[in-house]
């Protein structure tokens, strides 16, 4: 017997596949720009990823607002509740067709290590992105704003750094939709807003 | 010589065939029409003093100066006249009559021949009189006829009546009509900064890659400011003269510019010549990121992105030390390649030519340092720069500049450890070009110019900066941000500061395809297992 939960209202999907659609595009470009190959070629890409920076800038002041005027930040709070049994779950469990063995409500629809990964990503390597790739889009400004003994190469590299964590996330995330109740039952809840628990 | 005289009979046909396109001169074709537009509120056929038959130069200029009363002495103040210059920063005595090149090398003893670029009559040895005032030049920059010649060998005198040059050549010199002339003045023109700065080195293009005839009528894609069918520039549009002292140098170049825009009314001793000087330190209005690179990168680095575009090669090498050959009969020996340019030449040594150079890059601040004659050089493997030009990434004063950087290897005394100033030209017992002799020719040049030689010489290896400003490419023809955001890219070279995709850290790519890698293997491995496991239960 399964029941239903509504665990991703309406603005947290658009901002989820909005985010998405905007990260892979910045990927794309990213390594481009880097020269890992060419599709767009340096100059477009700079400035493609640029704009595209700037979009996700702005989903995110509309995310945060969001975030802290309906409460859903708590959902990032971190715990040690279960999360050894996730773990378990994850390199043991899954294979032995074990249940989940995280009972997601309305007010914990993240597993705690989804809680911890994407606490880490919102504090360490957004940031890090952020921060760095800001920075570089002011670089000519950086004497003016008394940055002057700011190192390119180091903001360049921390850049760069980020960037390629984001990307490892970004393929473990892809994976981990499939990791559910059942295979579909994330992606399911991510479009319709709907989880299907048991 | 011949080298010199075909460029200037080729920028005599290029001009020729110029005006002859030109609307306004054909116009001036029908001898008594008057032009529609006057540019200037006087004119001189009009002038008792011009209507008269000139033998000489200085009858012409006697002529001007009795209204012009102080253009001669405005001019005896001009690098242009004196061709000496004393560099306020390093203290060196520069200026032609003292410095030494790798094309031709200097001036001393070969006066008759290379001062028919001097603005001056006359100059045929160093007893020449810098104070006197007929002995100016006015014609040379205010021909507007196109046909005022100096031809090399008469120390900087027209020819007005034909003339068999070299004494028993048979070739014959025309004489020029110089009332004609003189009836014509007016403004300079590209053609008359061109005469002889299209044709440093001894030739169309030879010296500076960016000057060559092709200046004289070019289009948008040569030079998107001089454009004849465009903008159409002067020389003086940029390079501004006040009382007869033309803006602009080489002995002191202005690297960087911050002054901004120059604008009626400011107190300014700038330069303003410079890009900057119209375009302002931020003329980028689209995209606010060149702007940035523009503190560090001078304009010229991205807008001229190859010289010698116009069809007219620069030479890019000049190889001293096998100059002397003969053929079987003992005469001199010309090659030329499939396009006709001179390589060799017995009197001059082997060369290589180039259109459409890339610049090599490099940091500058205008400070330029020569080695002279006076200087000891110790040899190395290294080649010794003529002209080392300052610069660095950190010392505020830098911008990174194209240059074109011509290699060449040069006479030199082995003993006093010093470069040298051989007779070349000149139809006479010593000079290299006839005798194809070092020794005199060695000999009789430093006793010219005043300092010792052993008797025992070899060739150095030398190379010489000059910086690219002119041949300034339409934008749409600007480098794009690859040309220097890659691997080996043009600024490959360039040390001190960090260029994103060039300087990408390796270790840092490294570890960072690792991670993504073992994700990737990861998640491979982990879906694997679950899909076989599943099939087990």
């Amino acid at each position: 017997m399964s029941e239903r939960i509504y665990v991703f209202k309406r603005f947290e999907r658009f901002w989820h596949w909005a985010q998405a659609g905007l990260i892979m595009f910045l990927m794309l470009t990213a390594f481009d720009i880097h020269g890992t190959y060419t599709i767009f070629g340096f100059e477009k890409a700079v400035a493609y990823h640029t704009v595209a920076a700037w979009s996700l800038i702005g989903l995110w002041v509309f995310a945060i607002f969001w975030h802290f005027t309906t409460g859903e930040w708590k959902q990032y709070i971190p715990t040690t509740e279960k999360v050894l049994a996730m773990v378990h779950y994850y390199s043991v469990g899954i294979f032995r067709n074990e249940p989940h063995p995280f009972k997601l409500t309305q007010l914990r629809k993240h597993n705690p290590l989804q809680r911890l990964a994407y606490l880490g990503i919102m504090l360490f390597v957004g940031p890090l992105i952020w921060v760095t790739g800001v920075l570089y889009l002011f670089y000519g400004d950086w004497a003016r704003l008394g940055l002057g003994n700011l190192s390119l190469e180091w903001v360049a590299n921390g850049h760069i750094a980020g960037a390629f964590m984001m990307l490892a996330f970004l393929i473990a995330h892809v994976y981990l939709i499939t990791a559910g109740h059942t295979p579909t039952a994330h992606l399911k809840a991510m479009i319709t807003g709907w989880e299907e628990v048991d | 010589m011949g080298n010199a005289l075909i460029a200037r009979v080729a920028l005599l046909l290029c001009c020729a065939s110029w005006f002859a396109a030109g609307p306004a001169l054909a116009e001036e074709a029908k001898a008594e029409a008057k032009p529609l537009k006057l540019t200037t509120t006087a004119d001189h056929t009009k002038f008792k003093q011009l209507q008269k038959v000139f033998d000489s130069g200085p009858e012409v200029t006697k002529a001007c100066l009795e209204c012009h009363t102080e253009a001669a002495g405005q001019i005896h103040r001009t690098k242009h006249w004196k061709w000496e210059y004393l560099n306020p920063e390093t203290k060196q005595t520069l200026g032609k009559k003292t410095v030494i090149n790798n094309f031709c090398i200097s001036i001393a003893s070969n006066y008759a021949s290379c001062t028919s670029c001097h603005v001056g009559y006359g100059w045929k040895d160093a007893s020449f009189d810098f104070k006197s005032e007929e002995n100016v030049d006015c014609l040379a920059c205010h021909d507007t006829t196109g046909n005022y010649k100096k031809p090399p060998g008469f120390a900087g005198n027209p020819v007005t009546k034909d003339t068999e040059f070299p004494p028993g050549s048979g070739k014959i010199i025309k004489g020029i009509d110089l009332a004609k002339i003189a009836q014509k003045v007016g403004k300079t023109s590209r053609d008359t900064c061109g005469a002889c700065h299209f044709n440093g080195g001894g030739g169309d293009g030879v010296k500076h890659g960016d000057m060559d005839t092709s200046l004289a009528a070019p289009t948008k894609d040569v030079d998107v400011h001089m454009d004849a069918e465009g903008l159409d520039f002067t020389c003086g549009t940029c390079h501004s003269a006040s009382s007869h002292d033309v803006a602009g140098s080489r002995y002191t170049p202005t690297a960087k510019d911050d002054k901004g825009a120059r604008i009626r009314g400011k107190a300014d001793k700038g330069n303003p010549a410079t890009c900057v000087a119209c375009h302002d330190n931020a003329p980028h209005k689209k995209v606010a990121r060149l702007n940035q690179h523009a503190t560090k990168i001078a304009c010229q680095t991205c807008h001229i992105p190859t010289y010698a575009r116009g069809g007219v090669a620069t030479k890019m090498t000049w190889d001293w030390s096998t100059a002397g050959k003969r053929d079987a009969e003992g005469k001199h020996i010309v090659k030329k390649d499939a396009k006709g340019r001179i390589i060799y030449e017995s009197r001059k040594g082997d060369f290589t030519l180039a259109e459409n150079v890339k610049p090599e890059y490099a940091w500058f601040n205008g400070q330029v340092n020569y080695t002279l004659v006076t200087d000891k050089i110790e040899k190395s493997d290294q080649r010794t720069p003529i002209n080392r030009m300052g610069g660095s990434a950190s010392d505020g004063k830098s911008m990174i500049w194209p240059m074109k950087v011509f290699r060449g290897s040069q006479p030199y005394d082995a003993v006093n450890k010093t470069l040298v100033t051989p007779h070349t030209a000149g139809n006479d017992d010593t000079g290299y070009w006839k005798n194809l002799d070092w020794d005199k020719a060695i000999t009789v040049g430093m006793k010219d110019s005043g300092h010792p030689y052993s008797g025992k010489m070899e060739f150095l290896k030398t190379e010489m900066s000059w910086p690219i400003t002119h041949m300034v490419a339409p934008k749409e023809k600007a480098l794009g941000c690859v040309e220097c955001h890659s691997k080996d890219g043009r600024l490959a070279g360039i040390q001190g500061i960090y260029i994103p995709v060039r300087d990408n850290n390796k270790l840092l790519d490294t570890i960072g395809w690792a991670i993504v890698f073992l994700t990737i293997l990861g998640v491979v491995g982990h879906g694997a297992i679950r899909i076989v496991s599943s099939r087990k239960h």
